[in-house]
């Protein structure tokens, strides 16, 4: 990699100040030309109209399907392999799905790639829109019933938000990073605010915490905080553009950003204001000895992943290309994320794209033009309150615990990944 | 300099989206206040019953409790967390050294701490597969069983609604909650990261 530090720093230097993006652009594709003549592929041998057609039927146009050469795929976590159904109905097991951060584009996930989770199985509840009501009461002046059109009626907001499951902590065993980080999707949710709800309600002053139910096979309830509730929980009934898919919770779930997973109570049909912890049965999973686990389990803080190259990934031959990741936070926006590919030594700035958005995943890229060496590449991000994610070890130093590769962080875990690249440009996982 | 800070002030209260409320729902009948299946941790919310351990016995074998838990709460299937904790010996055990794996994974009535949680997650989430068809009686039955088991409660101890709150609890006051949480503030004050 110091083989050639000067055209480096330059793009380094370019991705850092997040200009000339088209440029660095066109450098990268002359140089991978100027290098690669021979890998290129054959130029198709039939003329641009007489590719294959992709046969028409109702079903198609009436709702797209993605090209048959997309083959990214969700998986079951804990290494449980697709395509084995008898296992998706393991008996009392959760179900955790997991989305392929590996082939990831933009910031957001396909509907149909989301992550998702469930209390036992596969159960996902069956729910008719038209029947399927929300009850909002407890100290409230005004109990009210919802019906889906109710909800519809009221001002909407659109917004981009994470959802993160607690359980997804790399280990040193996870091969790629949607084992990884899989269980972690960021998607646009529209509905309506549940503060423009309890104000419509008559929230009263003594209300101190709130209390979620889903219409699930458990009726699954979490207890949270009614400042939350007036700060920014969405009462969503769309998503990416559509109703919520039934794994997501249709018709209607909560989205609590940076919050744990399981507190974005799907299948919503019940909201209960209360002035004590309530302690129902989601929130038993929540209860810790010490201050710290029960904090470190609550909400996100600021976290990112490399998913390009990643576990399982191979570059095919050295020369530029974009490291390129999520960045997100609990927090807040992202406020900025640097990437080493030398371990951690030191650090350059990457290149976000977009504006970031609060509690949302944002994508970073950083050109680089790999000397065909081994290198141990990571990211790490700073978020809007001015938290850095840590490493591990740093993890493990505050808190007074022992260090070694298979140490798991306590709570929600927003530890910095490393992937290491092999001189034939496999990738592996790097934690070490 | 003083009455333009009160402007936007005024501004704000003016505004509809402040104070305005849209007349959109509809009020809840008394019958559908009732199906509500939310619990508090004084026992506010509670249906009406009783149960016994004796009964609650009897029903652990008839709902297939037995299945997943094994008999008498220890010994089921991997999957299913055993119900009664390591050497139950009595109140003053240290009740998070009674429990296999620790924290989520513990026996229920060990590392709960109210005794209205053990009643809501039996009525929520049992028997696997037919959850919620438990009446009220069979629920206070079969908490009466699983405290019996622990020896929290003597073993002819009839629950209902009035009494089951005040049940003493292994754990005590031995646990935390959540932090309290503001928007922009750090997970943990003093944590780093």
């Amino acid at each position: 990699m110091d083989s050639e530090p000067s055209s480096r720093r330059e793009l380094l230097k370019g991705g850092a100040l997040a200009v000339g993006a088209a440029a660095a652009g066109a450098s990268v594709s002359k140089t991978a030309l100027a290098q690669t003549p021979a890998a290129a592929p054959a130029l198709p041998s039939y003329a641009v109209n007489e590719a294959p057609e992709i046969p028409v039927s109702p079903d198609v146009i009436a709702y797209g399907v993605r090209s048959h050469y997309v083959k990214s795929l969700r998986i079951q976590e804990d290494g449980r392999a697709p395509g084995t159904t008898a296992r998706y109905n393991d008996f009392g097991l959760t179900l955790h799905i997991q989305t392929p951060l590996q082939d990831s584009i933009g910031t957001i996930q396909a509907s149909s790639l989301h992550y998702c989770a469930t209390t036992k199985g596969a159960f996902v509840p069956d729910i008719d829109p038209a029947q399927h009501t929300l009850l909002i009461d407890g100290l409230v002046d005004r109990p009210r019933i919802f019906t889906m059109a109710d909800l519809r009626r009221f001002p909407s907001v659109t917004r981009f938000h994470f959802i993160e499951c607690i359980a997804n902590s790399a280990s040193v065993t996870h091969v790629n990073v949607q084992q990884s980080h899989g269980t972690c999707s960021n998607a646009e949710w529209t509905g309506v605010l549940l503060s423009t709800l309890l104000k419509e309600c008559g929230l009263q002053d003594k209300a101190t915490w709130f209390v979620a139910e889903g219409a699930e096979e458990v009726k699954g309830a979490s207890t949270m905080p009614i400042n939350k509730a007036m700060n920014d929980v969405i009462v969503a009934y769309g998503m990416n553009g559509e109703p919520l898919r039934p794994q997501n919770g249709f018709p209607v779930r909560l989205v609590v950003p940076g919050f744990e997973g399981i507190f974005n109570t799907k299948w919503l049909r019940h909201i209960k204001a209360v002035d004590q912890y309530q302690l129902n049965m989601n929130d038993f999973g929540h209860i810790r000895r010490d201050e710290t686990s029960a904090a470190l389990g609550y909400t996100w803080g600021p976290k990112s992943i490399i998913t390009f190259p990643s576990g399982r990934q191979k570059l095919p031959e050295r020369g530029w290309y974009e490291i390129t990741g999520l960045a997100w936070s609990g927090n807040g926006a992202v406020r900025k994320v640097e990437v080493s590919t030398d371990g951690g030594q030191t650090w350059n700035d990457a290149e976000l794209k977009g504006i970031p958005l609060p509690k949302a995943h944002t994508r970073f890229g950083l050109m680089w033009n790999w000397d065909g060496d081994e290198h141990v590449i990571m990211s790490r991000t700073t978020d809007e309150i001015g938290v850095v994610q840590p490493t591990r070890e740093q993890v493990a130093k505050v808190l007074g615990l022992p260090y070694s590769p298979q140490f798991r962080p306590p709570g929600t875990n927003n530890t910095i990944m490393p992937w290491k690249i092999a001189r034939d440009g496999s990738v592996t996982n790097g934690i070490a | 300099m003083g009455s333009l800070r009160i402007v936007p002030i005024l501004l704000l209260l003016a505004s509809p989206a402040l104070a305005q409320t849209y007349s959109i729902g509809r009020a809840p009948t008394a019958a559908e206040l009732a199906q509500s299946i939310t619990l508090s941790p004084t026992g506010e919310g509670l249906p009406p019953g009783h149960g016994s351990a004796a009964e609650g016995a009897v029903l652990y074998t008839q709902k297939n409790c037995v299945v997943c838990h094994g008999p008498a709460g220890v010994g089921g299937v991997t999957s299913a967390p055993n119900l009664i904790g390591n050497k139950g010996t009595g109140p003053g055990d240290d009740a998070w050294k009674r429990v296999r794996g620790g924290e989520a994974d513990g026996a229920l009535p060990i590392l709960a701490p109210n005794a209205t949680i053990v009643w809501d997650y039996i009525n929520r989430g049992m028997p696997l597969g037919n959850e919620g068809s438990l009446t009220p009686n069979e629920v206070y039955a079969l908490t009466a069983y699983l405290f019996v088991l622990n020896k929290m409660i003597p073993e002819d101890q009839v629950l209902d609604q009035n009494n089951l709150a005040q049940v003493k609890m292994p754990i005590g006051t031995d646990w935390v909650r959540p932090p309290d949480w503001k928007p922009g503030a750090p997970r943990m004050a003093g944590y780093p990261y």
